[in-house]
């Protein structure tokens, strides 16, 4: 094994000090030296974005971030987004419009849509589907992500789901 | 009957609602557990080491620089193993067919036949390392021929996957009814048309993973499968463990689509190699594993041959596929294409109907089931040839799809293949999605668009497919050949305080059917979905299973749940008439009471019928005590859901690119559960087919090497390749279970490639274009579209 | 996938980096954004023994206009041109690279030094006749873009070099047009054409057409230029200078791209990449 290297490294607003090999990609050390398993895999070659993450406040693919680039360095996980007692409302946005199915790609492509919100507030359809255009998903079809995206911009969407006290009424 | 009728009393609350699905909460956090999110003390791990080669002799296998590391555990070859029980399995074989089977082992044993047939497994302690020692494994082949071309291998002196069976023919199957012949003959017009649906990757995001873990006798083995049942069975018999001393569980599982729906070499390995050590082991997939080793789908050439008369009357439809089934047969790889074979007659009231099926080796990976298995292939060549014959015969392509139809009143309707088709209003669906095309607009951007040298086509494709795997009389070993049933079982469990727990034994991995299932059983207990709990995938707590696949859960799984749900019931209105002092009969389930017909104030809550229940003062004389009941259910018949679907394409004609611009379907499941949770599995089935008509491709070059081995490669569409769909729907129930339910899960992908295609012909054929195979990619447009000019593309 | 061993420097100087460049031998490598590098090692095409991560080393990030050219800091990302207002065909190249997530990454002169001639930034840089800034243990000097690019991911820079600066003229009153051709949007371009076009009074007085994908390195249409400069810009001047656009191009073909349509896409697309620089489409 290579040396390893300290790295501090800022996670979810907690900071951590960590020693890895060079070669330790960063979504294996938030995965397994961190237990933040939220952060997912999906392919080797930077293409599906499951591994989509937060550094220095933009979205990232922490599968072809090495950790030890990261010293010094911040990073937001869908842990760090929202909790089920209190959801970002990305997170509400997805559960409410049914954008998500088997809930793999959901993580990185939940945190690929606040990154697009935190560049632009009001993205078109157009805008909100190249901004994933690096997240595959083989469940959804795109087409309730798309709105659950316009949705937590604050778009008027057509409703996806109804509420239980709506059925009880 | 509807929905509606079918929950008890006419009380369907939460049936038919869009309920925001209970599965979320974790998934949208962050919080599930994917099976390489857990880890167990002391675990191990593993890589495999894979041939490079698509068809050699292994001359030797050098372990020794990989043993030697500190970090490595146990490295196993083939020769190690000898003592398993037997090969992986094969468990459907079409009826009365001589197969022709080659031994397939989960390491192989002197030769490879594919580009990443496992060779060998490290198990070491750390992840990254294991890697590292598996490239320190050296092995020494010795080439030999590659045939990987399907058709070229049924030739005289071809290329042998496996020298020994003398021929790479596997098996040959027909299905069908009437006379084909006969009625091509009489027919006006015949097309003939050779119709490919090419190789495809089934491609969950999540990859593949294992953890065997065996300890004191018993395996616990984590899999991402959608079958644990049938891996607990399996790697009993393959590993001579009682299958009580077993338990496997399908934790959270990342999409499936055919891929998991399997037993593979890596569950046992695993096994084995735990046992071996006694310690817990895990592997996880990588992408390029998955692409090289997850069965793939698809892969069938077939001569298509329909007749018609001058009216537009089909007369028959006959069809010899070349079914490329790879190096290895696996669970269900000979039946594949014989499932698309029930429905080759598609929505038409087609007298004469046959199919021919050739199974072949190559030096490929094993096809089997992708979604929709068979039915995507067998609808896209219907439904390419019934606009082909459209055209020849000068009518639109709705006219002869309306010509052919079997009419709603027919059913149930006993087909030329000789399956029942349970209902169906084929006309409904189609006049449905044609009031939603406007086509006066379609001309008009059609012209605008040319001016740009855009070509805007529209394609349609009326569908039904056979599903709700599967009647066990029809489907088993004394009917078609399955070595199993094909039932589903359920338990339902109330809590003391009136909460209940569902355990089913289907397994899903993304299709909402923890909710569909709670709504099903709140509606019919009087409780909130909320608290209704849905537990799946695991041997050890779960009951009998048979897992999720072939869109059954719903129509078996959650039939099952009813029924057991509807026992409870029962016994809790048992219960409430002894404590009311009211007739049984006249106790019904109003809001969230179990109440007496017409005094809805003089009742008991579910919680309240358990508290009588597991308190068992007062029961009715010779009652148990408890809440709880599980039920088996085997399917009468099959149901075939089915639909009328539109793409309108946009096509460069200088560069062949093309975009769907619209896509509208028209679908019938019957009574909709959670209509949400339908257009999303419609949603993805959609894009799943247009993936395969414009963007993906399993290819292999001819020394079998696997040219689209990554994400890179392989091209699954993305958001910016697909549009908003335009979903609606029919409600046509199914007199096969009480719910009235069909399938919905491969429907999207069994409609949607015909549509695509037939769109992007009737796009090119200003350009002089009548027909083109998928997948449709710009190249390939190109070529087409300069070969109608009388050019060579070079 | 993960990548082989190797070990790992973060040097906080250029002379400490250049050193250890210099030290570890040929299979050290620089480590900017990581997104050509990392990949490569995960698929262990590449297997370094050393990387040297430039990432603070200071003086290599920044965009500043001098004498009518742009220098930009090498570590400047892609999404930094994209959003950048003046950058005008530079940004609208970076704005096209793989995904957004990508862009957050990769640098221009990590792209510029991976030498890919599928990579959107080559061919930009040599139409638009731009130079990088390279510093090794000979001291500083300038490669034009010219002389940069030698075959299949091979550039001029030397294995002891830095890139350090990326400069590209401004070009001002130059109209431009992109168009990449790819089967997905994250695709790496199957074929993509810029150009850059000075009109006046209707008349071409220069044109700049660059090619991505269509050789083992990005080229310059010469011919399509030579076709066109001094002509009279209008649809058939440029339908026929663009027929030229393949001219002396030697494409690499693949499964989904042989290098005949690959010559025919060049053509296409450099009609419609003159027809948006001269402000005609």
């Amino acid at each position: 094994m290579s040396a390893t290297v300290p790295v501090r490294i800022t996670v979810n607003g907690a900071s951590h000090q960590l020693d890895v090999e060079p070669r330790r990609l960063l979504v294996h050390a938030l995965r397994e030296e961190l237990g933040l398993t939220g952060t997912h895999v999906g392919c080797d070659t930077s293409s599906c974005g499951a591994c989509t993450i937060h550094l220095d406040g933009v979205a990232v693919k922490s599968c072809t971030v090495l950790a030890v680039q990261c010293d010094g360095r911040e990073v937001t996980t869908i842990e760090g987004l929202g909790s089920t007692d209190d959801l970002h409302p990305m997170q509400e946005a997805f559960w409410e419009h049914h954008g998500l199915q088997c809930g793999y790609c959901t993580p990185g492509m939940i945190m690929a849509g606040v990154d697009l919100l935190n560049r632009t507030s009001q993205p078109s359809e157009s805008e909100i589907r190249h901004a994933i255009e690096g997240n595959l998903c083989r469940c959804t079809g795109y087409h309730n992500i798309v709105k659950a995206i316009q949705a937590a911009s604050g778009q008027q969407t057509e409703a996806t789901s109804q509420a239980r006290d709506e059925v009880q009424a | 009957m509807t929905a509606t009728e079918a929950a008890p009393n006419g009380a369907a609350l939460h049936v038919g609602r869009s309920l925001k699905r209970k599965e979320d909460p974790r998934l949208i956090t962050g919080r599930a557990r994917y099976v390489d999110d857990m880890t167990v003390p002391g675990l191990l791990h593993a890589a495999i080491v894979r041939s490079p080669e698509a068809h050699a002799m292994i001359v030797s296998i050098d372990s020794s620089a990989a043993l030697a590391r500190e970090d490595v555990e146990l490295v196993l070859t083939g020769q190690d193993m000898t003592d398993l029980e037997s090969p992986l399995p094969c468990a459907w074989v079409p009826p009365g067919t001589e197969i022709a089977n080659a031994p397939h082992w989960a390491l192989a044993r002197g030769q490879v036949n594919h580009v990443g047939d496992p060779v060998a497994i490290v198990v070491g302690t750390d992840r990254y390392a294991v890697v590292d020692a598996a490239e320190e494994v050296l092995v020494e082949y010795e080439s030999l021929p590659v045939i990987v071309d399907p058709r070229a291998a049924l030739a005289d002196g071809a290329t042998l996957v496996h020298e020994d069976l003398g021929s790479n023919r596997v098996f040959e199957f027909s299905l069908g009814g009437g006379d084909v012949e006969a009625g091509l003959a009489e027919a006006d017009v015949v097309v003939q048309r050779e119709i490919v649906n090419h190789r495809t990757s089934g491609a969950p995001i999540e990859p593949r993973g294992v953890i065997a873990d065996f300890r004191a006798g018993s395996l616990t083995i984590h899999s991402s499968t959608q079958v644990p049942h049938f891996v607990r069975l399996f790697l009993a018999l393959q590993l001579g463990i009682s299958e009580e001393r077993i338990r496997a569980v399908a934790p959270e599982v990342g999409g499936g689509f055919g891929a998991k729906l399997q037993f593979y070499g890596e569950e046992v390995l695993l096994a084995y190699a735990s046992r071996r050590l006694q310690r817990p082991i895990k592997w996880i997939e990588t992408r390029s594993e998955h692409m090289q080793v997850a069965h793939h789908g698809r892969d069938q050439i077939a001569t298509c041959r329909m007749g018609a008369r001058q009216d537009g009357t089909i007369t028959a439809f006959h069809v010899q596929i070349t079914a490329d089934l790879g190096a290895y047969l696996m669970l269900l790889t000979p039946v594949i294409p014989v499932l698309g074979a029930f429905v080759m007659g598609g929505c038409y009231a087609i007298p004469n109907v046959r199919t021919d099926i050739t199974g072949v080796f190559t030096n490929k990976m094993s096809t089997d089931a992708i979604r929709g298995a068979g039915r995507p292939e067998a609808t896209h060549m219907v439904e390419v040839m019934i606009d082909q014959l459209a055209s020849e015969l000068g009518m639109s392509p709705p006219a002869i799809r309306r010509k052919n139809f079997i009419p709603k009143e027919s059913f149930p309707a006993e087909v030329a293949t000789g399956v029942v088709y349970d209902s169906g209003d084929y006309h409904g669906s189609l006049d449905k999605l044609m009031g939603k095309l406007d086509v006066e607009a379609f001309k008009r951007e059609q012209a605008e668009l040319r001016g740009r040298g855009i070509y805007r086509g529209i394609g349609l494709s009326t569908y039904t497919e056979i599903c709700g795997l599967a009647p066990s009389r029809i489907v088993g070993p004394s009917g078609l050949g399955l070595q199993t049933g094909l039932w589903e079982s359920a338990m339902v469990r109330v809590h003391i305080s009136g909460a209940v727990t569902v355990y089913s034994g289907a397994s899903p991995h993304g299709q909402g059917l923890d909710t569909s299932f709670a709504q099903i059983v709140a509606d019919r207990l009087g409780v909130d979905p909320e608290v209704v709990e849905v537990i799946h995938g695991d041997t050890g707590t779960g009951p009998q299973g048979l897992g999720t696949y072939g869109s059954r859960s719903l129509s078996v799984g959650g039939e099952a749940i009813a029924r057991a749900t509807a026992k409870v019931a029962e016994k809790a209105k048992a219960i409430v008439a002894h404590e009311l002092e009211a007739a049984a009969q006249d106790i019904e389930v109003s809001g969230d009471r179990f109440s007496v017909r017409g005094s809805p104030d003089h009742g008991m809550s579910l919680a309240e019928v358990a508290g009588a229940a597991y308190i068992p003062e007062n029961l009715p004389e010779g009652m148990e005590p408890g809440l709880e009941e599980t039920t088996f259910y085997d399917p009468e018949n099959f149901v075939f859901p089915f639909g009328a679907h539109a793409a309108i394409v946009d096509v460069d004609g200088e560069t062949g690119k093309v975009a769907v611009a619209r896509y509208i379907a028209v679908d019938d499941c019957g009574p909709a559960v959670n209509p949400m949770i339908i257009d999303g599995q419609i949603h993805g089935g959609i894009t799943h087919a247009i993936g395969q008509a414009l963007y993906e491709r399993v290819h292999y070059d001819d020394d079998g090497q696997l040219v689209t081995g990554t994400f890179v490669d392989y091209s699954l569409p993305s958001a910016a390749e697909v549009p908003m769909f335009e979903t609606d729907r029919t409600e046509t129930p199914s007199p096969s279970n009480s719910l009235g339910v069909k399938g919905v899960g491969e429907a999207g992908t069994i409609g949607a490639s015909a549509a695509v295609t037939n769109a992007v012909i009737d796009a090119l054929r200003p350009l002089g274009v009548t027909f083109m195979n998928m997948p449709l990619t710009p190249m390939r447009v190109w070529e087409a579209i300069e070969e109608a000019r009388g050019g060579v593309p070079a | 996938m993960i990548p082989t061993e190797f070990d790992y420097a973060a040097p906080e100087s250029l002379d400490d980096a250049l050193w250890l460049l210099g030290e570890g031998g040929e299979e050290t490598r620089l480590l900017a954004g990581g997104h050509s590098l990392i990949p490569l090692m995960k698929l262990r095409v590449v297997v370094p023994t050393k990387l040297v991560d430039l990432r603070k080393v200071p003086g290599l990030d920044g965009m500043q206009r001098e004498d009518g050219s742009w220098r930009i800091g090498a570590m400047t990302v892609h999404s930094e041109l994209e959003h950048h207002p003046d950058l005008g065909l530079l940004s609208r190249a970076a704005s096209t690279i793989a995904d957004p997530q990508v862009r957050h990454c990769g640098t221009i002169g990590g792209s510029l030094a991976h030498g890919d001639p599928a990579s959107d930034l080559p061919a930009v840089l040599l139409a638009a006749g731009g130079s990088v800034s390279a510093q090794g243990s000979g001291g500083p000097r300038t490669i034009e873009a010219a002389d940069l690019f030698k075959d299949y991911m091979t550039t001029s820079v030397a294995p002891d070099e830095v890139i350090t600066a990326v400069h590209v003229p401004a070009l001002d009153g130059y109209g431009y047009g992109y168009q990449k051709f790819n089967r997905r949007a994250e695709d790496w371009a199957m074929v993509a054409v810029c150009a850059l076009v000075y009109a006046r009074d209707g008349v071409c007085e220069d044109v700049r057409v660059g090619l991505t994908h269509m050789a083992s390195t990005p080229l310059r249409a010469t011919a399509v230029e030579e076709a066109l400069r001094g002509q009279p810009l209008y649809a058939g001047s440029i339908a026929e200078a663009a027929e030229r656009a393949a001219d002396a191009t030697n494409p690499p073909g693949d499964l989904n791209a042989t290098p005949a349509y690959k010559r025919h896409l060049a053509r296409v697309l450099c009609q419609r990449a003159l027809t948006e620089a001269a402000g005609l489409s």
